[in-house]
């Protein structure tokens, strides 16, 4: 039976405690949020003249993101580096979720807390040891010279598009694990059996029973570690060289030396919603996998 | 809630293979988080194999950086104040999404969660615009304001989870004893949530302490420890001070992330003791 409020019975005093229940929520938090994002959307409509907030009504930013070809290019980098950071992570994690779910055991809540713990440590950091890892006298190159697989130090690990794609699945790994490990978790058990009754060889299992019983933790995951990666300014710039600019080092730009911050919330909000599109997709999928399960 | 489920018997696919393939994926997830700590004592400005010999001198000189103080001083001001707003947001927003359950509260806790599908560089300029409008300009303010939005969607979705696990017969026992919505809201649900807020106010401060994305836009004259290090990257001769300062960071990461799971655990434990 639902639990109904007393405050439907004690008339003002229970109103003013609702309303003050829902201020800081509702103005700090949520009011914050959908004033900063409207502002966004304002100044991305605005001529740049050097003021804070622009000078009249205008599409000519959107129109420069559809007609100069750089943009595509860089949202299109953009997109296939998050694309294949997330396949990276999302691939690499579902094993040690599965582990988690199923063969863990005792060791289930401390291995939890070790593949989680990541997640809480600096991102700024974590990012930072693969330069070192990386670089020209770094520990990749240290290691593979005294061994002697490699002559001299290589150039070619720092400031390639592929170092940007190692270090984000690397830094974005522990985001996977959870929603994969949580969808898999509240499976029954009794379908092993069940499939294993009909016949199923433990591959045919995994793919006709546990893989779509997943698919949902698997697209949270797969949510949850392309929107951080797409916008990413931080990694490109320490680890990404000439060649790995991404979508959120030229928002960044725009607000800082190239001083254009109409075109840079343009940006944004073409970021946003290509965003939008491809968790629509995500969803479409899902739907999909629900209906053919 | 999952029931528990019998052990199962038989080995439902090659178990062994799976633990070798969790232990390298462990063993990669830490192995370059650990190299930090490691060249932190290395008495050599390079970071590269061979270690030259221990040294605990780059421990020392940050002992005595002016800069790092200050930047550490920002940091525990700014995580604590916005940790606090974010708790304290998502304490009262999972409340009225438990227990008010209008339509507002649901659209105000799924607006909440919003900043988890923006990429930071967004949610950063967006403050940057918000902060600039209202005359304060990067500061310690939008610092707060900025961490507060990252903060929450954590700290609502612990304290939902906490409040939304409550039995239903607590505030029904209570408002029978005759006590009004703000009794019951102080004196059981306060109480019986208070490990979770701990746990959410910690990973709040975490989140805030750790932040580089946004808080590189919203830094005004005091840098926070991330833009401080960020600031330092760009000069080879500071990098082993950076990794001193690094490990310490990281050091401090771990026993707070660790205190918070801690904490919800224990906050479990009690519920369980009190049900039965």
């Amino acid at each position: 039976m639902p639990f109904v409020p007393s405050s439907q019975k004690t008339g003002l005093n229970g109103l003013l405690f609702r309303v003050l229940m829902l201020v800081p929520g509702g103005v700090l938090g949520c009011g914050l949020i959908v004033f900063s994002l409207g502002l966004l959307a304002f100044l991305s409509l605005r001529h740049n003249d050097g003021s804070l907030l622009g000078n009249g009504f205008t599409f000519d930013n959107f129109a420069t993101l559809l007609h100069d070809p750089l943009y595509a290019r860089v949202a299109g980098r953009s997109l296939l580096i998050a694309g294949l950071v997330t396949a990276t992570t999302v691939v690499t994690a579902y094993p040690v979720a599965y582990f988690l779910a199923f063969h863990a055991g005792r060791y289930r809540a401390i291995l939890l807390f070790l593949v989680t713990l990541p997640f809480w440590t600096s991102y700024l950091l974590r990012v930072f040891a693969w330069k070192i890892v990386l670089a020209y006298n770094g520990v990749l190159n240290s290691f593979l010279t005294s061994t002697g697989l490699l002559a001299s130090p290589s150039l070619a690990f720092l400031n390639t598009p592929a170092a940007v794609v190692v270090t984000l699945a690397h830094a974005y790994a522990p985001f996977a694990i959870l929603p994969i490990f949580t969808a898999l978790e509240n499976m029954p058990r009794s379908l092993f059996e069940a499939a294993a009754d009909l016949g199923a060889r433990p591959f045919a299992t995994f793919r006709r029973v546990v893989l779509p019983y997943s698919i949902k933790g698997v697209l949270a995951a797969a949510t949850v570690v392309f929107i951080p990666t797409v916008g990413d300014y931080v990694t490109p710039a320490l680890v990404g060289g000439p060649n790995s600019i991404m979508i959120g080092s030229l928002i960044q730009v725009q607000f800082g030396r190239a001083n254009d911050w109409p075109f840079g919330a343009a940006l944004s909000v073409a970021v946003m919603a290509l965003i939008a599109l491809v968790i629509g997709l995500l969803r479409q999928t899902d739907r999909q996998m629900e209906k053919t399960a | 809630m999952r029931t528990p489920q019998p052990f199962y018997k038989k080995p439902l696919s090659p178990g062994m293979g799976l633990g070798v393939y969790v232990g390298l994926y462990l063993f990669f997830l830490y192995l370059p988080v650990c190299l930090i700590p490691l060249f932190s004592f290395n008495d050599s400005i390079q970071a590269a194999f061979p270690l030259k010999g221990f040294t605990l001198g780059w421990y020392r000189a940050l002992l005595h950086n002016d800069g790092v103080r200050r930047a550490l001083l920002t940091s525990l001001e700014v995580g604590g104040t916005s940790a606090f707003l974010a708790t304290l947001c998502g304490l009262t927003l999972a409340y009225a999404r438990v227990f008010l359950r209008s339509g507002l509260s649901t659209i105000l806790s799924g607006l909440c969660q919003l900043p988890l599908l923006i990429p930071g560089v967004i949610v950063g300029i967006a403050m940057l615009i918000v902060v600039n409008v209202i005359g304060v300009g990067p500061s310690r303010i939008a610092l707060v304001c900025g961490h507060m939005l990252v903060g929450l969607p954590t700290a609502f979705m612990i304290l939902y989870g906490r409040l939304a696990g409550l039995s239903r017969s607590i505030p029904e026992a209570a408002e029978d004893l005759g006590a009004r919505e703000w009794t019951t809201f102080s004196r059981i649900i306060l109480p019986l949530a208070l490990p979770a807020l701990g746990s959410a106010f910690m990973l709040a401060f975490l989140t805030s302490f750790d932040e580089f994305i946004i808080a590189f836009f919203l830094t005004g004259s005091e840098p926070t420890l991330p833009v401080y290090i960020w600031g330092q990257l760009r000069f080879p001769r500071s990098l082993p001070l950076v990794m001193a300062l690094g490990s310490l960071i990281l050091a401090v990461s771990i026993i707070i992330a660790a205190a918070s799971e801690l904490m919800r655990r224990r906050g479990k434990l009690t519920e369980r003791q009190a049900v039965s």
